[in-house]
């Protein structure tokens, strides 16, 4: 028996009858038996549950009800979307222990997919970084290279995924952590349109520009993972109504006739040169292939990691208000009740967390908002006016995902702005709301995966699926990382 | 130096939606603590609020009836505070984009009407409850807070006045007049002892000609109008008294203790507390199109004002229209329904305030055998002296009682007054001649003697004669034989 490393390849072999739900799931558990004490990719493997899940998947199909492509597929979840009776922490001392009594709309929308949940996957807590080192509960580390980071904050989802001990994942999006892990670790990750994948029941970080997206071996498979979770939520307030693209409509149908914009200001200073020599050649190839590839300019991109820096911790510092041990989590008792919710937080919070609910508290302050949070929204407004206008002219944009490949653990530990530079290409599409991806394009000279990044205009999936699709197959990105086994 | 009163009114409206505002826990008050509870209204990690249309109708109805401008894209604004029965730590309300703005409502004091203005209603939600137990329940001291979040997530509207209250009584009557069109929307039980509906009032005083603010001082746990009214005489005179002494006021928070029938302090606000307002990013503009405006402008019912003029207009007087304004809509719709039968205002007034409100409350139920035709035809059998007054209200109490239309009931209990002269000049004549001094009497001057003979009359026909139309007869007879 082989076991398929895609998701339409394991489809079609559960349908085929060489494989069964079961056999898929335990291959992948396997892969986290012999990999997890190097990466610690999951928090938290739900081994009865997944078994249980595989198992009715089997009975289902052989009952003749098919659940569509997903049907059987293990998929891992980033440990901030709940799910009902499983431990979810978002990598957070607050949360340990915490139970929900609910499933988010995205895990409700999995299970009724038929896929089977593995487990919760590490990140930085409350998904507050670029190196999943932030978690209160131990890093990740990279498959391509266990002393690396898998990158932020989706670093355990990307890790699964690149280690096998996942057929995809979930990962949620703010400021580009789902696409820079991607990138980090040699995967595909997409970050939907906003609105299109439902934030309810995901432990919101920055409400206005939070998204979950998949992670996966191909761009094949996050069309599928996609399908399975976008689409309207009444729970969800800023949930798109629809009508919705189809991702997987023209995979396969190339890029001649496209209009490719390369964004001028994702270059130049504290770019690797691997990296842009590998989506030089990348964009080279494209405009060989039929596209008309143009050089844009976004002089707004310039300005939108500091506005990010001052919405996202503002919404953070509102959205993280809720933990204060009354309720649910860790409680250290006080005198009073404010000193029962000043020592719970001082306590329960991780450096970066407290660092970035200060900064967000502050810009929102009287006398400083509209210097601070105000004028931040006043950018955010320049980018979505300047991404409009570029899009009138181009289908999609692309750049590197990252600036540079993973970077040793602990490098950047120290240094929150180096860290936060680590988001300079994919924070502008979640200012503008727009979607992007991250495909792997190939390694560099020391076997670390460069990721190619394309971005569209909201609810140009379609053409971005495309376009990802043909740079897929255009750099034959096959490398799979060969983990050391250590022994014990 | 003369001081003149500056009264600003804040007023919470918990509207009684079947569902909360962001979730769909159901409002009950009765409910035990922490039944009616959710993801959403706990505050858990990740759950997300989607507004209440129905509490959205509810305030553009308030708004509406306090003549405010309607917001086409208004703004919910999260308020950040720390506070253990707030689960998520922030509230849910709006800021800068209100959904109602610029009203006014007119309220009538002293005979003058008086014009508050309305600043802006808005849309928020409510907090749980907090109880402290042990050590006498005040918080410093209590040995555990209990926190019950029913109550958390209730659609509130909160409705601020301009500042153009003058005087304790006005307060008060705006305050009565606020919540009278509150219950007439039927958007609110707006009772005040449940808490329902709560008002605070903001109070400054200046020299009278100043146009500038003195220092505010906002006053909370009025339970009741008189107390509202109370504690505002108070808090002015107060002030008067402590700037007379020379004292500085502080803007401060204070506290009415009924028993002691004073204000108290409750915290000094270090200048005003910092909310950190921002636009809520789970949610978006909230759209209220003209059209759903008018579709709920349509739906209005008549508010007591407009019902108080139409009553003038009828022919009542302020004081029986402000009284038939404030009935209960049983009694109101009786009142039109007698008109439309042809009954006089004033008459149908006192009937149904008087009489028909007294057996309601006697017997404490519904009249639902009266209909107005019947009050009407009530009315008429009086008018035309078919029955007595006094025995009208015999006849009305058959009536409510089920036993058919007034006339019947009147000729059922035998209540029909002789009113045919021929048949009661004979008793007359009977009467006059058997009492020769009364007659005496009269014919010397002595006038009120003819109570006595009407009286004598009455009794021969078992007090089923018409009392006017006797004395009537009797005059004449007496006149005729002079
Ligand atoms: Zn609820």
């Amino acid at each position: 028996m082989s076991i398929p490393n895609t998701i339409a390849g394991a489809a079609r072999a559960l349908r085929d009858g060489s494989v069964t739900a079961v056999d898929l799931l335990e291959s992948v558990l396997e892969r986290a038996h012999l990999t997890e004490a190097q990466l610690h990719a999951y928090l938290n493997i739900d081994r009865d549950g997944a078994r249980a899940a595989a198992e009715a998947a089997d009975a289902d199909l052989a009952a003749g009800n098919d659940r569509g492509p997903l049907h059987g597929i293990p998929i891992a979840l980033k440990d901030n979307m709940c799910t009902r009776g499983l431990e979810t922490t978002a990598a957070s001392q607050i949360l340990a222990g915490y139970v929900p009594p609910y499933d988010a709309t995205v895990v409700t929308s999995l299970r009724e997919a038929g896929a089977v949940i593995v487990g919760k996957t590490n990140l930085d807590e409350f998904a507050m970084g670029s190196s999943t080192e932030n978690s209160a509960y131990g890093p990740s580390f990279n498959p391509w290279d266990i002393t690396r980071v898998p990158g932020g904050s989706s670093g355990g989802s990307a890790a699964a995924v690149a280690a096998g001990s996942a057929f995809g994942a979930l990962g949620s999006d703010t400021g580009g952590s789902i696409r820079q892990p991607a990138s980090l670790t040699g995967t595909v990750g997409v970050k939907p349109t906003y609105g299109t994948v439902s934030r309810y029941g995901l432990i919101a970080f920055a409400s206005s520009l939070d998204q979950i997206g998949p992670i996966t071996r191909t761009v094949e498979d996050a069309a599928l993972l996609l399908q399975a979770i976008w689409g309207h939520d009444p729970k969800d307030a800023t949930s798109y109504p629809g009508p919705y693209p189809d991702p997987a409509a023209s995979l396969g149908a190339g890029v001649d006739g496209l209009r490719i914009g390369v964004v001028t200001e994702l270059a130049g200073e504290g770019y690797e040169p691997a990296v842009e020599s590998a989506v030089a050649d990348m964009v080279a190839k494209l405009q060989e292939e039929g596209a008309t590839v143009v050089e844009v300019s976004l002089p707004s991109f310039e300005i939108a990691l500091s506005a990010y820096y001052l919405i996202a911790p503002a919404e953070a510092s509102s959205n993280l208000a809720r933990f204060d041990g009354v309720r649910y989590g860790l409680r250290v008792d006080g005198e009073t009740t404010e000193e029962m919710m000043a020592r719970t937080r001082g306590q329960g919070f991780g450096p970066e967390v407290i660092r970035r609910v200060l900064l967000g508290t502050y810009a929102l302050s009287a006398g400083y908002y509209d210097a601070f949070y105000g004028q931040a929204q006043r950018v955010r407004a320049a980018i979505r006016a300047d991404v409009a206008r570029v899009f009138g002219e181009v289908d999609v944009l692309v750049s590197p995902t990252s600036p540079t490949v993973a970077f040793s653990a602990g490098a950047r530990v120290d240094d929150p702005l180096a860290m936060y530079l680590s988001d300079i290409c994919t924070i502008p599409s979640n200012l503008s709301g727009d979607p992007a991806m991250s495909v792997p394009i190939g390694l560099d000279e020391q076997g670390l995966p460069i990721g190619f990044q394309v971005m569209a205009p909201s609810l140009g999936e379609e053409t971005m699926f495309r376009v990802a699709a043909e740079v897929e197959r255009l750099a034959g990105f096959d490398a799979r990382p060969e983990i050391p086994v250590v022994a014990g | 130096m003369s001081w003149e009163a500056v009264i600003g009114i804040e007023t919470h409206v918990e509207l009684s939606t079947r569902s909360k505002m962001f979730c769909g826990c159901v409002v009950d008050f009765g409910a035990a603590p922490n039944t009616n509870v959710c993801p959403v209204c706990l505050g858990l990690p990740g759950a997300l609020p989607v507004p209440n249309r129905k509490a959205i109708e509810g305030i553009i109805a308030i708004g509406l009836a306090l003549n405010c401008e309607i917001t086409e894209r208004s703004v919910f604004h999260r308020k950040n505070y720390f506070y253990a029965d707030l689960p998520k730590n922030y509230q849910i309300s709006q800021y800068d984009v209100p959904v109602c703005h610029d009203g006014h409502l007119d309220v009538e004091v002293d005979g003058q009407t008086r014009r508050v203005g309305i600043e802006r209603a808005h849309m928020e939600e409510d907090t749980g409850k907090s109880t402290h137990v042990g050590d006498g329940g005040r918080i410093d001291a209590a040995s555990a807070t209990l926190l019950d979040f029913n109550r958390s997530g209730v659609p509130l509207v909160e409705v601020v006045s301009r500042p153009d209250i003058r005087s304790a009584a006005e307060a008060r009557v705006y305050a009565q007049e606020l919540r009278a069109i509150v219950a007439e929307l039927g958007v609110s039980d707006a009772r005040l002892e449940e808490g329902s509906i709560r008002f605070d009032a903001n109070v400054s005083i200046r020299p009278e000609g100043s146009e500038e603010l003195g220092t505010k001082v906002e006053i909370k746990n009025m339970n009741s109008f008189r107390s509202l009214e109370r504690a505002i005489e108070f808090e002015i005179a107060r002030q008067i008294a402590a700037v007379e002494a020379g004292e500085e006021l502080v803007q401060e928070t204070r506290h009415w203790d009924e028993e002691a029938g004073e204000t108290l302090s409750m915290r000094t606000k270090e200048g005003s507390s910092d909310y950190r307002y921002f636009a809520d990013p789970d949610l978006v503009p909230l759209v209220v199109p003209a059209d759903w405006v008018e579709e709920i402008r349509s739906t209005l019912p008549e508010l007591p004002e407009q019902r108080r003029k139409r009553y003038a207009g009828l022919g009542l007087d302020p004081k029986s229209a402000e009284i038939l304004s404030a009935s209960s809509p049983v009694i109101r719709g009786l009142f039109d329904d007698a008109l439309d039968a042809g009954a006089p205002a004033p008459a149908a007034f006192n009937w149904l305030t008087g009489e028909v409100t007294a057996w309601m409350r006697r017997t404490e139920s519904e009249p639902s055998n009266l209909t107005g035709v019947r009050v009407a035809a009530l009315i008429e059998l009086v008018d035309t002296g078919v029955v007595s007054a006094t025995a009208a209200k015999e006849v009305l109490e058959g009536v409510l009682a089920g036993e058919g239309e007034p006339r019947a009931v009147a000729e059922a209990r035998d209540l029909v007054q002789v009113s045919d002269r021929g048949e009661l000049a004979g008793a007359v004549e009977e009467v006059l001649a058997a009492n020769s001094d009364a007659v005496e009497r009269y014919r010397g001057g002595e006038e009120k003697v003819i109570g006595f003979l009407v009286g004598q009359v009455m009794r021969q026909t078992g007090g089923k004669a018409d009392p006017k139309l006797v004395n009537e007869l009797i005059r004449e007879s007496l006149a005729g034989n002079g």
